[in-house]
């Protein structure tokens, strides 16, 4: 059967461009800034979108092509952006991360930094990490598993081993990384946790303005990454390319293990295992508890999501392990959408979720919100989780919609959205569940003041 | 406290009033590496169209500059909303290697047939140029097709500043100006430029001159029509409100049709007052019109005076920072916050001209920093040292001033309250009021060693 040809443009689209992960990766490193090299308008775009979702100051460099440059190369600007940040930042590292434009042009902008540290030696510069970030490659995740990688590679040096626990966690929230380093210290573990933006990116008031944000990962601990004794990775895609801590392995033999982000019980379990293992000892009774109420909680409000079904959509990683959670209480991710290019979302649900074909599950992979908008139509899910992009299906087709992800720009607080772990999982349940019972009350006839 | 240290290439865009010679060096474009707060060529041309509501506005380029532009304007529409979709032809690698011209095509193409706008405007964004795509080429086969105006707004990023931007904005604006029917037009009609109805703004003021009996004829681009710009040339006179962005089309409409133009602006009592009385003074023909004019004045200064005095009590003394796109904007708030007692201690804005900035020099007091182009630095600093108790900006400035522990009015193009005519003034004495006033600033500490290690309270 012939269908209808598909849309050559994106109406609404439900994906960023690469460089916007990078500057976030960026972000999760102490006393680093950002450079991108391209158009004013990236940096400040970008800042913009993040400065709306965070809620903080977020200073982003760009090295302000103009036409000459756009002919000549970028070589001359870079260079001079890169003493104007140091001059005013003084930052310990500086990422740099290209555009369509300098990466159009051909501008290789490692051969730049090359050039420039030989040109400043003796300088005491910073450390300089290139990350290649193309717009038309990939989504802002790509960027973000890229800057990831490349600052790991360019900083990783053989020590002594020890029995450290290198923790990449891909794009959560603050709220969730603090979670997380909780865990890892309740376990008495001796970890790096990168990038780290729990603090940079969701600070409490300074008394000032700082220009280096304090918190983020320490350099020392990110050279010491090669001399850990397990890597644990989160997100399902991030298995599939090239990543930091596939290059731990290779390079330095480090052990890897790859998880999916932790999304309810059995997620979380498979967490809680691999700190297990490293720290040689039993899953603290804290996080029994925790798992135990989460538990709980799912008993309570099982009628409520039973054969519920939702709309998943956002980043694949958090989509997958949205999904598996979604399946583990019973809802049904009936639409799961991700504007990545298409390849890797079904294959990854697939393993997800058992009785995948069963569970009547609509994919849409490379997809803008007008086609998220075609699907939610025709299968009438009665919950949407996602970013706050969202909104407008939410408002025209009626359907609630719980924030989640990345952005959420209409919402107060959305740096400190828990998703991960027993306690986010179990915060994240009641916001599904209250959000059912919400809905459910303001369209009952006669209202109800008991559940 | 040491003296900041401005970087070289930025050394002439700084200045402190009653200090230092002014030679104010602006214009230019921002320096690399200074975390510059402006945006690009494409900003510029997409702030100005996006509230022509039913246009089809097609992003050609990577989706990262339409990802990002997808809605953020708080421009209101009386009726339909093309313009609050994002649109983009999210050019991959092959596009780029093979070219995106084809691709281009069929978007628009699919895109004109679903949504069936009035016109089409197609921004060529910064690999566009690189990769020679012949959008002008694309733009003329679909005008033909579908019968309607396809437009390339040619804004790559590079190609300049924001300002560039609005004049490629302009010219857009300008091949449809002229197109359409005069002939039922009334003889005391004006159109307005650079007034882009956010928060409704451009209703409040649409008002105000039909009570005076003036036609209001196409307001450029608030709540904006395709129609409307066809017709433009049938106006008597062009008020121009954003002069940063559309003193350009003013020029040509000058030159091509001789319809002359003022400059105004809607902000604050008094610039409010003269845009009404120096339009009722160009139709001095019709002196009813003068007179209408000042019962409007009288009626709306009635009825937000007693408010207003309210705020002025509190305010009184207060210090204000302001950081805006155009530096005209700034010589009205200015003027808006002295009604209120205020004080401004830094007056800045990202595409001041020459003029503007002599203006600002004029009117600010001793010891006022004016500042083109600022960055993050800059502006905490400044402002930390002028001790102010509030910022006017926009949403990168509004972190800024919540972390050195101020209040914060947001005077941007995301704005969801009306801030101009006599309603606006008494909205932004509201916000200004219920920020600075806040008993949240308590809680913080306000340091002035800025830089320095301090203990948390």
């Amino acid at each position: 059967m012939k269908t209808k040809e598909a849309p050559a443009a994106v109406t609404n689209a439900c994906k960023l461009c690469s460089p916007l992960g990078a500057v976030l990766a960026f972000k999760g490193i102490e006393g680093a800034v950002c450079i991108l090299h391209g158009s004013q308008g990236c940096a400040t775009y970008i800042r913009r979108y993040m400065i709306s979702h965070y809620k903080e100051p977020l200073d982003v460099a760009s090295s302000s092509f103009s036409e000459d440059t756009a002919i000549f190369g970028g070589s001359f600007t870079l260079m001079q952006g890169l003493d104007n940040l140091i001059k005013q930042y003084r930052p310990a590292l500086i990422g740099v991360a290209t555009t369509c434009l300098s990466e159009t042009i051909g501008d290789d902008a490692g051969r730049i930094l090359h050039d420039y540290k030989k040109e400043r030696a003796g300088q005491g510069l910073p450390v300089l990490i290139k990350v290649s970030t193309a717009a038309y490659k990939g989504t802002h995740a790509d960027g973000f598993v890229s800057a990831v990688r490349e600052t790991v590679e360019a900083l990783a040096k053989k020590g002594t081993k020890n029995d450290s626990v290198n923790i990449f966690p891909g794009m959560l929230s603050p709220e969730d990384l603090r979670n997380i380093k909780e865990t890892a210290e309740v376990f008495g573990l001796r970890y790096t946790l990168f990038p780290d933006y729990s603090e940079t990116l969701d600070a409490g008031q300074w008394g000032g303005y700082e220009l280096l944000p304090p918190g983020g990962t320490p350099l020392e601990a990110l050279t010491d990454t090669a001399n850990a004794a397990v890597t644990i990775e989160l997100g399902n895609s991030a298995g599939q390319g090239e990543t930091a801590g596939k290059y731990l392995q290779k390079e330095f033999g480090v052990k890897r293990a790859s998880l999916p982000v932790p999304i309810g019980v059995k997620a979380t379990d498979l967490f809680m295992e691999e700190l297990e293992k490293a720290a040689g000892k039993q899953i603290p009774d804290k996080y029994l508890k925790e798992r135990g109420r989460l538990i709980d909680s799912y008993v309570d409000g099982h009628k409520y999501v039973f054969g519920v079904k939702a709309a998943v959509f956002g980043e694949e990683d958090l989509v997958v392990s949205m999904a598996a959670f979604l399946d583990e209480i019973g809802m049904i991710p009936s639409v799961c959408a991700s504007g990545a290019p298409a390849g890797k979302l079904e294959n990854l649900l697939r393993e997800a979720i058992p009785d995948f074909d069963a569970k009547e599950i609509t994919v849409l992979e490379d997809a803008d919100f007008e086609l998220i908008e075609q699907a939610v139509k025709k299968i009438s899910p009665k919950i949407m989780i996602g970013s706050s992009k969202g909104y407008k299906i939410s408002r025209k087709l009626n359907i609630p919609l719980v924030r989640c992800g990345f952005p959420v720009h209409d919402r107060a607080g959305g740096a400190r959205i828990a998703h991960v772990l027993y306690k986010g999982s179990q915060q994240l349940f009641d916001r599904i569940v209250n959000k059912l019972l919400e809905d459910a009350q303001e369209n009952s006839a006669a209202g109800f003041s008991y559940m | 406290m040491e003296k900041l240290k401005i970087l070289e290439g930025r050394r002439g865009q700084v200045f402190e009033k009653g200090k230092d010679a002014f030679k104010l060096n602006c214009g230019v474009k921002s320096t690399s590496g200074a975390v510059s707060q402006r945006a690009c060529v494409f900003c510029g041309s997409r702030v100005v169209l996006y509230p022509i509501t039913d246009a089809l506005h097609l992003v050609h380029g990577p989706i990262g500059c339409a990802a990002y532009t997808w809605d953020i304007r708080g421009s209101m529409s009386s009726g339909p909303v093309i313009n609050r979709h994002s649109f983009s032809t999210d050019l991959r690698e092959i596009d780029v290697i093979y070219g995106g011209a084809e691709k281009l095509y069929k978007a628009a193409s699919q895109l004109i047939d679903k949504h069936k706008p009035e016109a089409a405007f197609i921004y060529s964004t910064c690999i566009v140029g690189l990769i020679g795509d012949d959008v002008e080429a694309v733009c003329k086969k679909l005008s033909e097709e579908k019968k309607i105006p396809v437009i390339n707004v040619d804004s790559a990023g590079f190609k300049g500043t924001k300002k560039d931007g609005y004049k490629a904005a302009c010219e857009s604006i300008a091949k449809l100006v002229g197109t359409g029917d005069i002939s039922m037009i009334a003889p005391y009609s004006i159109n307005i430029l650079g007034e882009f109805n956010l928060a409704g703004e451009a209703w409040i003021i649409k008002d105000y001159y039909t009570r005076m009996g003036v036609n209001v004829n196409a307001v450029i681009t608030g709540d904006g029509r395709v129609a409307d710009l066809k017709r433009a040339h049938g106006a008597a006179l062009n008020v121009v409100q954003c002069a940063g962005s559309m003193t350009y089309l003013a020029e040509i409409m000058k030159k091509k049709y001789n319809i002359p133009f003022i400059r105004v602006s809607y902000f604050g009592l008094d610039d409010m007052t003269s845009a009404l009385y120096d339009v009722a003074a160009f139709f001095e023909k019709n002196p009813e019109i003068n007179e209408r004019a000042g019962m409007v004045v009288k009626d709306e200064m009635d009825a937000i005076m007693p408010g207003l005095l309210r705020y002025r009590k509190a305010l009184s003394g207060k210090k204000a920072a302001l950081y805006v796109g155009g530096a005209f904007k700034a010589f009205s708030l200015i003027k808006a916050l002295r009604v209120l007692g205020m004080d401004v201690v830094l007056a800045g804005s990202q595409t001041g001209n020459k003029e503007d900035y002599e203006d600002l020099k004029k009117i600010c007091d001793d010891g006022a920093i004016i500042i083109d182009d600022a960055n993050p630095q800059e502006l905490s600093r400044y402002i930390t040292e002028k001790k102010a108790d509030v910022l006017i900006g926009g949403v990168k400035e509004r972190p800024i001033a919540y972390k050195i522990g101020i209040g914060f009015c947001d005077h941007n193009h995301e704005r969801k309250i009306p801030l101009a005519g006599y309603a606006g003034m008494l909205n932004f004495a509201g916000e200004v009021y219920s920020s600075v006033m806040s008993p949240v600033w308590k809680l913080v500490l306000r340091n002035d060693t800025f830089g320095q290690k301090r203990s948390r309270p």
